[in-house]
């Protein structure tokens, strides 16, 4: 494997939120994660709801604080990104695409309005020919005609459409780093396909891409590197293929068997298990009332988190 | 590939200006509702009234100028009072200065009241805090006793003055509603959007939420209207109105204070009390209209 620049580092982050009257109670969503996204791989971010995935989607894009840790970027602490001028300047290069394209709309306004907020922002001098060229090459990238997205209102494009317009929309600027966050769970699976194989192109292009998934055959497909979810906690993280083959956490061995398979009936899953049951790994252990999650480095590069359960 | 049709830069017109298609909706309803129609043409011609109607008199409304006590005649078409001054003036221009009272009094509590609500629903955290606390507050401070002694200890009254009082009051409901809807409006993502594009916070407001919750926002309007002149009308009658001036309230004040109606003068206390009640409930009238309008499911089959 080649080592390329890291573009995004988590550094021991937690996310914590205060719940209930007076903010008295407390909820860990994202606890003690560490990860890493170089230049040119793609990061699944594999877990159950409210394993805390998307809120590292959302802490990463600022759309959310870091109540512990660091998130860098290029070496930058992000929390120390302040003022309207660096934020802006810090989305030309990490940009999100979201999961539920019909939200991201705003239906009062027609859908290209995303493309010329971000002319606004960000290339307010270019000229509306130089500006239409881009805007027709990025479409052309998530291979969208033109004649059929542009000047329409949401509500007259399909899901599909407009996930892809939002990848468009991010393709405008100069970015490094891309949130996928369940981007494909809304789309049929022949729209699927098409904008998994974009996620690789844009790889190949350089970008780090933190794809945010519930779906474990979907980040097999695209991911360099796994990171499993459990509670806000990383259970299993290391290049997927490792991850897949031998999965060495018990939740995401657990989270393995319940793939439906195509060839086989669940009866012959729990058999095949039972006559070679995984060989097991010790996990990493916490003091109970402390919210760290060491990992276990069980073979190169592949690590496995503590046991909640 | 540069002639595709629609592509950006095609028309000169500005892409953000959409929604044709709702509006012409909303003007077909909105045309077929007798309820805002009756209500808006009630407004209109009061608000004309007040316009015009101060023009064709060419003496102050408050200037002896015919017969005491006189009921209404031909000349006098409201007739006098019981100094002899001329009921209609007095009328005319108390009705200008109604509406001048709910729009600077209702304007600057929207004002107040939007930009409380909006900037603690979006922003949320410890700002919200603050401002929900502010709101509360402000709620529960017993309006009229805070304007009367307020107002009691200013040496000159005007319009303005009184405006600016009463918006300052009658903000809070109004912030509390915006917030809410913002609340529910912040949390899409294509607020979330917008700020990954690099927008301000205000333009997210201005161009983001506010436009999607514009026919509440014009409901707002309406009703701080209606509080204003009603709350205007209630300061004037116990004698806090502007001084040297002329309105609806003021004249009710006057027509109480020199016995009116033990004298039988009805046309000097009829007209402003009407006036009042009639501006106010056409509003109302119009506010439930609009209603209608924006939601459908309030639409009559």
């Amino acid at each position: 494997m080649t080592v390329s620049e890291t573009l995004l580092e988590l550094d021991h982050v937690h996310k914590v939120y205060r719940t209930g009257a007076f903010g008295g109670g407390r909820k860990r969503a994202v606890r003690d994660v560490n990860l890493t996204v170089r230049a040119g791989e793609v990061v699944s971010l594999i877990g159950e709801s409210g394993s805390g995935k998307s809120t590292i989607g959302k802490m990463v894009l600022g759309l959310t604080s870091v109540s512990e840790g660091q998130i860098r970027y290029e070496g930058t602490d992000v929390s120390t990104i302040k003022g309207f001028k660096a934020r802006k300047e810090y989305y030309r290069h990490v940009q999100g695409v979201f999961q539920d394209p019909f939200s991201c709309f705003n239906p009062i306004f027609k859908a290209d309005r995303v493309f010329e907020m971000v002319r606004q922002s960000y290339a307010p001098d270019t000229s509306q020919e130089e500006w239409r060229e881009k805007v027709l090459s990025s479409l052309d990238t998530v291979r969208l005609d033109p004649g059929n997205v542009l000047n329409k209102y949401p509500h007259q494009l399909s899901g599909g459409q407009l996930q892809r317009m939002l990848i468009a929309r991010a393709l405008l600027l100069d970015i490094k780093v891309l949130v996928a966050d369940e981007i494909i769970s809304m789309l049929d699976a022949s729209t699927r396909i098409d904008v998994l194989n974009l996620l690789v192109d844009l790889k190949e292009r350089g970008l780090g891409i933190l794809f945010v998934t519930h779906d474990l055959s979907l980040g097999n497909y695209v991911s360099d590197t796994s990171v499993i979810l459990h509670k806000g906690a990383v259970a299993e993280m290391g290049p997927t293929q490792r991850v897949f083959e031998n999965p060495l956490h018990p939740y995401s061995r657990h989270l393995l068997s319940c793939v439906p398979q195509l060839h086989q009936t669940w009866a012959e899953v729990d058999a095949e298990l039972a006559a070679n049951p995984p060989e097991d790994v010790t996990l990493p252990t916490v003091p109970e009332g402390e919210y760290t999650a060491p990992l276990l480095e069980a073979e190169a590069g592949h690590f496995v988190g503590i046991d909640q359960t | 590939m540069t002639n595709v049709a629609g592509a950006p830069g095609a028309d000169k017109a500005e892409p953000t200006v959409g929604g044709e298609r709702r509006f012409a909706e909303t003007l077909h309803f909105a045309r077929r509702n007798p309820k805002l129609l009756i209500g808006l043409g009630i407004v209109l011609g009061f608000f004309l009234l007040g316009l015009i109607g101060p023009l064709f008199v060419d003496h102050d409304p408050n200037e002896y100028v015919g017969p005491q006590s006189q009921p209404p005649n031909g000349e006098f078409w409201l007739g006098t009072t019981s100094f002899g001054q001329d009921i209609w003036a007095q009328f005319v221009y108390g009705v200008r200065s109604t509406f001048l009272i709910g729009f600077f009094g209702g304007g600057v509590a929207f004002l107040v009241g939007t930009a409380v609500g909006f900037v603690a629903g979006y922003k949320g955290g410890w700002v919200d805090d603050v401002l929900n606390m502010l709101t509360n507050v402000v709620l529960v401070l017993p309006a009229m006793v805070v304007l009367i002694v307020a107002i009691a200890y200013l040496d000159a009254r005007g319009v303005l003055i009184q405006g600016i009082f009463i918006g300052l009051t009658t903000w809070p409901w109004a912030a509390r509603a915006v917030r809410s809807q913002t609340l529910s409006l912040a949390t899409r993502d294509y607020v979330d959007l917008a700020r990954l594009s690099g927008r301000r916070t205000w333009r997210i407001i201005t161009s983001e939420l506010a436009p999607n919750m514009s026919s509440y926002l014009v409901m707002t309007s309406i009703l701080l209207f209606g509080g204003a002149v009603l709350t205007a009308a209630g300061l004037d009658f116990i004698g806090l109105g502007p001084t040297n001036g002329v309105s609806l309230g003021l004249m009710l004040e006057n027509a109480v204070q020199w016995s009116a109606l033990q004298l039988g003068l009805w046309w000097w206390f009829i007209p402003p009390g009407l006036g009042i009640t009639v501006i106010v409930s056409s509003l109302y009238i119009l506010n439930v209209g609009l209603d209608e309008v924006f939601n459908p499911k309030l639409r009559e089959l």
